[in-house]
């Protein structure tokens, strides 16, 4: 078993291939589901915390489990915008859910970390600095989807491919391996194909499962995607692929594609949302946004951060603390004076067409993996792809309300 | 806070109470370990719930709770004011009137006729008001009842001169943070999360009911689209004007949307 | 520096070292220069236009831009006008007492670029601070440029930032200096009106000038219009924003202004990056 430190987390490229048509490697090899329990305790066994999906809630959240038992198996959700409800299948799948309301970004980005800590040095405001050790845990995430594999590629170039690294995230980051876990069906608000980020996992990850439950058999066909997952599946009970069990994975991966009912236009979105910042539309999404931040911080991409400077009552100790944070508060862009963007409506067009459009500008890709999970967990149930098709049909109507600075570029 | 009003070393605290019921001054005493921080940092001149001794005025922090409900308590607001460097309104009752201004719905005259035997001597306002009605408020912690660390937040805040880390943005940033599941969505529990000040730690949620706005509006909440969120959950009006006329039920952003449902009953 | 790009995790890059003021003295009523000596371990640089993040122990840090001369980095100089908690703190510092400094951050004028031109210096209010810097430069080496003028705007005389440095430069035969007030007071024999009456007269030539502007955004908006007037095309203007700043590493998200965030991209821009958002309410 290699060490984390040689999983690949520098590849630059975030998997968007268009996902044409399934392909299973030549290496794959077939593990039978009563061996997944091996898969955890070689894992845990190698040191890793697993973490993994469990019904929790009334939903599927990812947190650490020992054993097979804590998996949604027969679980599996029914999303529609503001709306996510849990049901059982006929089918007993481990996997059979979509996407949790919870990104793996939590496990990576924690929601609140201290940086440092201070003490004050006599009385003329010195002081010292003591950063907290950072020894996160090696921990293994598994059922990671395709889109989400997007998602973790993004923050990578987020948080490690900038100027600045965020030591954090980084180290964090170095100490995960990912079992991905093909998606057998979409969501009401999947829309990966229409991203291309999925739903068939095909790199950057260190083990890739196909969950295959027919009538005579429930298995697991693996791929193995780094040295670390190849050592890890040759711990298991495993054997060889046949060409019908990557038919059967094929079947799987097939039936998810089908099963994607959102499509979501994207072509010319970057000028198309850029070109029109004074559209009157953004007023009307205003109208329903509750500025609640639940979209920014269900989002397995958003990455923004207040940084909170403590005090203890007697001003001897100081604390910077990093939280999560979302561009739909007043706070976020707030100046001396007052804030920068006072209104809904100029808040949620930063956070759309930062998502869709400037992110392009400054990290070569989208911010959106097509997950949905802004569309479900939007309490009012706003559908982004739809507010972008409503700008869209607006600006390209030719009795559509004129805008400022639309149209000449467009 | 440089320089202490009082001549002593340590800066002079005092607890206020007004109309409520107690329970934000006792988050003082809830304080149990860093209590003793407290004491140790500020001396406790005026705090009837926790000791006999007074000390004069001028006060370097007044933390006021509860609502002005009375002729006489909104003459002893002002010489409160006057004698306090800082004064913070603490609690739904001193930041939006508290749950008795539910009379400020009605005619207060015929609920004193109902309860007292001599209604004429019962001395009282039509309507119950928070602090920042009658003086000027240097802060307002919202929550009933309010939250201690954020009430320690704040002293350390005011005590070193900085801004306190008490952040007005929704319940469904604390959600998120601890991890809770939307049990509005999940759910379909009509939850005022999404419109209500953060503080508690979102309490409620975590044990999968909806928020019921103990904190109070947060920064420009959209209450009418969470409103018509709540009628397609299958609340009627008389319901939603109900979720809104609570503890804070006076808070301007509250109050309007209980009014609206109210009257479309 | 602290930590740079080619050296990441030396310590975590939001944190601070510490700078002790050297020497402190009022501008003007609301406006304090503080002069720090830096604990580091290797010399202390930064370019004309660039900002540190300044730390009051237990108060809490904001973005100030470096105010001192490039060419004597060990004195760094910072310039701050009291608009809130941590100025305030910082006014009430004395010699001897620590701040925390993480820097410097950000882009710079383009002191290069702009030799071989006109240089017109446009700065409203405290928005002299973070150009002074490139006064420096210029008056320094004013053999690389050819006209250097400064345009200034203050509210009254008595808030005139750096007066003795500004009459200096005044009287510099190969230096043109304009400074206009809001309101006159009664000993005030200069020009009374907005910094934009000062444009069409100055001394520069459109076609070959390069303009560096800051000031309040409202300011900026008004000073471009009139430099397009006068025939100076966007690619030859340089503006100063400000947004939120709490990470300064591009990392935290407050900044972002449009496809940039300020704290990386800017502060400085070339106005033709960024005009189509300038004029665009609330971004």
């Amino acid at each position: 078993m290699q060490t984390p430190e040689t999983v690949e987390v520098a590849a630059t490229e975030v998997p968007r291939d268009g996902q044409d048509s399934p392909h299973f490697s030549e290496d794959a090899v077939l593990l039978e589901a009563d061996a997944l329990q091996a898969l955890i305790d070689g894992l845990r066994d190698d040191g890793y915390q697993v973490m993994g999906p469990m019904v929790r809630d009334q939903a599927v959240v990812y947190d650490e489990i020992q054993d097979v038992e804590a998996l949604p198996s027969g679980w599996t959700d029914e999303q529609a915008p503001g709306r996510y409800r849990l049901t059982q299948q006929d089918r007993a799948r481990f996997f059979g859910y979509t996407v949790s309301p919870q990104a793996w970004k939590r496990f990576l980005f924690p929601p609140e970390r201290r940086l440092w800590q201070a003490e004050r040095d006599g009385t003329n405001g010195s002081f010292h600095v003591t950063t907290d050790e950072d020894d996160p845990p090696r921990r293994a995430f598994l059922g990671v989807r395709a889109c989400e594999l997007a998602a973790i590629a993004i923050q990578d170039r987020v948080f490690m491919e900038g100027p600045y690294v965020d030591p954090v995230y980084a180290a964090r980051r170095r100490n995960v391996l990912i079992v991905a876990v093909n998606c057998g069906q979409a969501g009401a608000n999947c829309f990966c194909t229409s991203m291309g980020t999925g739903p068939q996992a095909t790199s950057r990850f260190d083990l890739a499962l196909t969950e295959v439950l027919e009538d005579d058999r429930h298995v697991f066909l693996a791929e193995p995607g780094s040295d670390a997952g190849a050592a890890l599946l040759d711990q298991l009970p495993t054997r060889p692929a046949t060409d019908d069990d990557r038919a059967a994975a094929r079947r799987v991966v097939e039936e998810a594609i089908d099963s994607v009912e959102r499509q979501f236009d994207t072509d010319g979105i970057h000028d198309l949302l850029l070109d029109h910042l004074d559209h009157p539309h953004w007023e009307t999404v205003a109208k329903r946004c509750l500025a609640c931040t639940n979209c920014t911080l269900v989002c397995p991409t958003c990455f923004c951060s207040d940084v909170e400077d403590r005090t203890d009552l007697t001003g001897q100790t100081a604390e910077r603390w990093q939280t999560w944070d979302s561009c739909f508060t007043l706070d976020f862009s707030y100046i001396h004076g007052g804030s920068v963007r006072d209104s809904v409506e100029s808040r949620y067009r930063q956070w759309l067409t930062h998502k869709l459009a400037s992110w392009i500008d400054q990290f070569g890709t989208s911010g959106c993996v097509g997950c949905g999970r802004c569309i479900t967990w939007c309490p009012v149930g706003i559908d982004l792809t739809e507010e972008v098709e409503k700008l869209r049909a607006a600006v390209t109507t030719p009795d559509s309300p004129s805008t400022k600075d639309g149209g000449d570029r467009s | 806070m440089a320089s202490p009003a009082s001549t002593s070393e340590k800066p002079k605290l005092a607890v206020w109470k007004f109309a409520s019921c107690d329970g934000c001054q006792l988050s003082l005493l809830d304080c149990e370990d860093e209590l003793l921080a407290v004491a140790d940092a500020v001396e406790i001149a005026y705090f009837p719930e926790a000791t006999r001794a007074e000390v004069e005025g001028p006060y370097d922090l007044s933390l006021v709770e509860g609502s002005i409900t009375t002729p006489h308590d909104a003459e002893r607001i002002h010489k409160i004011r006057r004698e306090s460097k800082y004064l913070v309104a603490i609690g739904a009752c001193a930041t939006a009137g508290g749950i008795q201004a539910l009379r400020n719905f009605k005619n207060v005259n015929e609920f004193v006729a109902l309860v007292y035997a001599h209604p004429e001597y019962i001395e009282t306002l039509k309507v119950s008001t928070p602090i920042s009605y009658h003086v000027f408020v240097d802060f307002e912690l919202q929550g009933c009842p309010i939250n201690k660390y954020q009430l320690l937040e704040l002293i350390s805040a005011l005590l070193n001169d900085r801004r306190p880390n008490i952040p007005p943005h929704s319940v469904c940033v604390e959600c998120k943070r601890r991890g809770t599941v939307c049990v509005m969505v999940a759910n379909g529990t009509p939850c005022l999360g999404p419109v209500t000040h953060a503080g508690c730690g979102a309490i409620c949620p975590a044990y999968q009911r909806g928020c019921y706005g103990c904190y109070g509006p947060k920064e420009a909440p959209n209450t009418a689209a969470l409103a018509d969120e709540f009628l397609r959950l299958g609340q009627d009006h008389a319901a939603i004007a109900r979720f809104f006329r609570t503890f804070t039920a006076n808070a301007e952003a509250f109050r309007k949307e209980s009014v609206a449902h109210e009257h479309e009953v | 520096m602290i930590a740079t790009a080619s050296n990441p995790r030396v310590a975590h890059p939001m944190t601070p070292v510490l700078g002790h003021v050297r020497q402190r003295w009022m501008e003007t009523d609301d406006t304090f220069t503080l002069e720090l000596d830096v604990e580091r371990s290797a010399p202390f640089s930064f370019r004309p236009g660039q900002f540190n993040m300044l730390y009051v122990f237990g108060v809490g840090e904001i973005p100030i831009s470096i105010s001192g001369n490039p060419d004597t980095p060990e004195v760094l100089t910072h310039t701050t006008r009291e608009v809130g908690i941590v100025t305030r703190a910082m006014r009430q510092l004395e010699v001897g007492d620590v701040l925390g400094v993480r820097g410097p951050f950000g882009s710079a004028w383009p002191a290069e670029a702009a030799e071989e031109r006109d240089v017109v210096v446009i700065a409203g209010g405290i928005g002299l601070a973070p150009l002074r810097p490139v006064l420096y430069h210029l008056v320094a080496h004013r053999e690389r440029y050819r006209r250097v003028v400064l345009l200034y705007g203050a509210r009254t005389p008595e808030d005139i930032l750096y007066q003795d440095e500004v009459r200096e430069w005044s009287s510099y035969l190969d230096v043109e200096v304009h400074v206009t007030v809001d309101r006159a007071t009664r000993r005030w024999h200069g020009n009374v009106g907005v910094i934009t009456t000062l444009i069409p007269r100055a001394p520069f030539d459109p076609k070959n000038a390069l303009a560096m502007i800051c000031g309040p955004e409202v300011m900026m908006h008004f000073t471009v219009q009139e430099l397009h007037r006068r025939g100076v095309r966007s690619d030859q203007i340089y503006v100063s924003m400000e947004r939120n700043m709490q990470c300064a590493l591009g990392l935290c998200g407050h900044c972002q202004y449009g496809p940039s965030f300020v704290c990386k991209d800017g502060p400085v821009y070339r106005f033709d990056a960024i005009e189509p958002l300038f004029s665009v309410r609330e971004l």
